[in-house]
């Protein structure tokens, strides 16, 4: 281990003030702070000890809290692809399929984002952030399987440029990086994005009586043809492949077609719990956006003018990304809600806006990733007021 | 009527080292030294003494010409060996030869019962030429206070809460009439009251206990409930074109041994404190004592940070360095300045953390003593984390909006946020807990010179 330190202290005066590659001492200290912890010490005056945390480790535990959707995305990949094309298959060929098409897509846009951010660090002559590591995991977890690798090159770029460097970087975006790829793939591309996509077929045919089509899909196919409750549409599709396919436990469970990371519930909440725990994801944040979605539907479900408001209400927490988006990109602390108050109303108003999304607009079927964007834009406006109102007690207190 | 406040937000940092109650007497530093940067802050200093002059205890070593009647006084006799200056011909120490034996510059004394006859104008005399004044603080700002000023109240903290905090019970023994006697000066300087904030978390000491004429509050809970600045915020905060001072319960029993005794006394109890001290204890000395017979042949280890303060606020010194005016306490730490393989991945029950990100285990044992070096444990990056400064800030203020209006350089925004009613020593804790590791005490000092100034 020795070893490693002596070489790194031997090519690191080239990086340095003076040396032959100044330039690039960034893209070297990244690669340096992440072998080893810097030595650098508390400054003369001041904390002299200092928390251990630091931006890799509360990074860190985003990414380990993302692994559960990962692997479990990777193994429903290819369990999807062969319920589709109706054949038996080890958990070997499943994985295999699952690995062959996600591991691209997730070494495609690290490799876009990096390099993009190692760049503007040369230029700009910042350090790399950490940030893009989260970033990096969320693109893949969010676009369908059968996304061409291109076109996640494509948004990964479009994302860490317009929508965080030419902000200043990490800390100075408005709008969610993943989530602003995701958009961008969404209106640049729409067919790669939406339709039959969800499953992954490669050049095999499916089985009779398949549908490609996603639960949100069928519920608003159902509602605005009017043939009848949603909950019946969703028991009456694909049940060539399992009787009880869009069940909601099985929702619940995951095993549907969907964005990479998205469908499981459950794998969502065993991160949010790890998010919880570690206290690194805000729990109001993932809390409220959940109770806003629940109260919506509770809401439709009492006016229940058509057959989408007559959804019980706690069908929206399973289907979709709603629960991934919650817990992973409500919660991002750059560009959620800052303050902790604002934090209950920008939640509880990202639930809400999602669940209007899915009922009343026919352009777009899911809406987390609207209603999401939207707020990560009014933040600041709420965060706004509650400074203001932390202001006016102190001027209230000057003038009693 | 006493009143108990409880703070609940905060954070305690409990460190290895911790100095046992013994005071030593044998040991005196040869040299002392008076240095302009403890104070907050010498613009133009004037030095009134050579090298080579004799002095005694009490006699003027300098003052700031912008404030000129306040005197900056010999905290010994002896023979003045060193004007140590910096950039800039900055003057950084003024060293003094101590005798054997302390001369003191005699003045005139009073008894307890003519206390009350004194004028403020006769007192405050005796204070700004003696040495006594520069005890006297003024918030906003946390600068020496002026003067011509008559603060709204006057807060008086007698505990401390900061990790490896000296037992002021210790520290104060026996010295309740000079503590007496100084509340009874302080007290003519203001038309409002005197506060006294109480250890609401142990017994309250004798010294402090039984103190007349004053409004007394308990505070209890974790740090930072021994803060001057917290005291204020719940007792009567401060709002803009308000003064309040504050002093140290070492300054007020200064200034009332000037009146009884007549000598401005700076003997001073310091605790030696710190995981890398083989025998933490109590030393008695004079006020700027230089700490090196103190750690001579004391240290575990060579590569050490000897600290003026504590871990939270305090300076590094070096082993030859002088304890400010203001300490009571020296803390000697492991230097930080090593290299850990992976260090920002691996789980470690050895390091404290607020946090409990994946791998900080400390949160499992809260009770337990920690050994922590100098290390950032990280690299500086842009504010991500949001909400965390505010768990340990139990001020009604929102220090991640004030540091950035700091940043931003929005005086209305400063102001409105709260800046009036912080200094370092009240937002030490953001800083330690920091992701980002910015120098929030750096960077609120300068928001705050730039609200004075501007």
């Amino acid at each position: 281990m020795e070893v490693i330190r002596k070489v790194i202290d031997k090519y690191k005066p080239n990086f340095t003030k003076g040396g032959k590659l100044e330039r690039f001492y960034y893209i070297f200290e990244a690669f340096e702070t992440f072998l080893y912890a810097p030595d650098i010490t508390a400054p003369n005056k001041g904390a002299q000890i200092r928390d251990a945390i630091d931006m890799k480790r509360m990074m860190n535990t985003v990414i380990v809290s993302m692994l559960p959707c990962l692997l479990f995305g990777i193994y429903n990949v290819g369990y999807q692809h062969f319920l589709a094309i109706g054949q038996e298959a080890t958990i070997g060929e499943i994985v295999g399929i699952g690995l062959l098409k996600v591991l691209p897509i997730v070494v495609v846009s690290y490799a876009t984002g990096l390099g993009i951010e190692f760049t503007f660090c040369t230029i700009r002559r910042h350090p790399v952030n950490e940030g893009f590591l989260v970033t990096g995991m969320l693109i893949p977890l969010v676009v369908p399987p059968t996304i061409p690798l291109w076109q996640v090159a494509l948004a990964t770029a479009f994302a860490v440029i317009i929508g965080k460097e030419v902000f200043g970087g990490t800390g100075m975006n408005i709008l969610n990086v993943a989530l602003t790829a995701r958009a961008f793939l969404y209106f640049a591309y729409p067919q790669q994005i939406s339709g039959d996509v969800w499953t992954y077929l490669g050049d095999k045919t499916p089985v009779d009586g398949f549908s490609g089509a996603t639960p949100l899909a069928v519920a608003y196919e159902a509602s605005s043809n009017n043939t009848g409750a949603v909950i019946d549409a969703l028991n009456q599709t694909n049940t060539v492949l399992s009787a009880d396919f869009y069940s909601f436990t099985n929702m619940f469970m995951g095993f549907i077609p969907g964005s990479i990371g998205e469908t499981s519930t459950l794998m969502v909440i065993l991160g949010a719990l790890l998010l919880i725990m570690t206290g690194v994801g805000s729990w109001k944040v993932i809390v409220s956006v959940f109770l806003g979605a629940l109260a919506m539907g509770f809401g439709f479900n009492a006016i229940g003018a058509n057959a989408y408001m007559q959804l019980p209400a706690y069908y929206h927490l399973v289907i979709g990304g709603l629960a991934f988006g919650a817990v992973f990109m409500a919660s991002d602390p750059v560009t959620a809600a800052q303050t902790e108050r604002g934090k209950w109303i920008y939640g509880f108003l990202i639930g809400v806006l999602t669940v209007i999304i899915r009922v009343f607009n026919p352009a777009y079927p899911e809406g987390i990733m609207l209603a999401i964007l939207l707020m990560n834009v009014f933040a600041p406006l709420i965060d706004f007021y509650v400074v203001k109102g932390n202001k006016k007690r102190r001027l209230k207190r000057a003038t009693v | 009527m006493s009143h108990k406040i409880k703070i609940k937000k905060g954070f305690n940092i409990n460190l290895k080292g911790k100095a046992e109650k013994k005071i030593v007497e044998s040991v005196q530093p040869e040299t002392f030294a008076i240095k302009p940067t403890d104070f907050q802050k010498i613009t133009r200093p004037k030095l009134l003494v050579d090298e080579g002059d004799t002095v005694k205890a009490g006699t003027p070593i300098l003052f700031d010409k912008l404030m000129d009647q306040v005197m900056f006084c010999s905290p010994v006799s002896g023979e003045v060996v060193e004007v140590k200056r910096g950039a800039k011909r900055k003057i950084l120490e003024i060293k003094i030869l101590a005798d054997k034996q302390v001369e003191y510059v005699e003045h005139k004394k009073i008894t307890v019962s003519d206390i009350a006859k004194l004028s403020r104008d006769d007192a405050q005399k005796q204070l700004l030429k003696n040495g006594a004044w520069p005890n006297i603080i003024q918030r906003p700002f946390g600068v020496i206070a002026n003067p011509d000023d008559t603060p709204k109240a006057i807060f008086i903290s007698t505990f401390d809460s900061h990790p490896l905090a000296p037992d002021y019970d210790l520290l104060f023994k026996d010295q309740e009439i000079y503590f007496q006697a100084g509340i009874d000066i302080l007290s003519k300087f203001t038309n409002g009251k005197v506060h006294l904030g109480l250890n609401g978390n142990a017994d309250v000491s004798k010294v402090f206990a039984h103190t007349k004429n004053v409004e007394i509050h308990y505070f209890s809970g974790k740090h930072p409930s021994g803060n001057v600045g917290t005291h204020i915020h719940f007792i009567d905060p401060i709002n803009k074109g308000d003064l309040v001072w504050t002093v140290n319960p070492y300054g007020v029993i200064q200034i009332g041994k000037l009146f009884l005794e007549g000598i401005f006394d700076c003997q001073k109890i310091i605790a030696l404190a710190g995981s890398e001290v083989k025998t933490p204890q109590y030393y008695k000395t004079y006020s700027g004592a230089c700490i090196n017979k103190f750690v001579e042949n004391n240290l575990k280890s060579d590569n050490v940070r000897c600290i003026s303060g504590n871990v939270l606020t305090g300076e590094k010194i070096g082993k030859e360095g002088y304890v400010g005016f203001y300490d009571h306490l020296v803390t000697v730490l492991p230097e930080g300045d090593k290299h850990e393989m992976f260090g920002w991945v691996l789980p470690t029950f050895k390091k404290l953390s607020y946090h409990k990100a994946l791998g900080l285990m400390s949160f499992l044992t809260p009770n337990k003593e920690y050994e922590l070096n100098t290390n950032t444990n990280g690299e500086k990056r842009a504010f991500v984390q949001s909400g965390v400064f505010e768990k340990v800030t139990p001020l009604d203020i929102l220090p991640t909006y004030l540091i950035k209006a700091i940043m931003a350089e929005d005086y209305d925004e400063m102001e409105e946020l709260g800046i009036y009613e912080v200094i370092e020593e009240d937002l030490a804790l953001c800083e330690f807990i920091d992701v980002s590791k910015h120098d929030i005490q750096e960077l609120l000092r300068e928001g705050i010179d730039l609200i004075k100034n501007g």
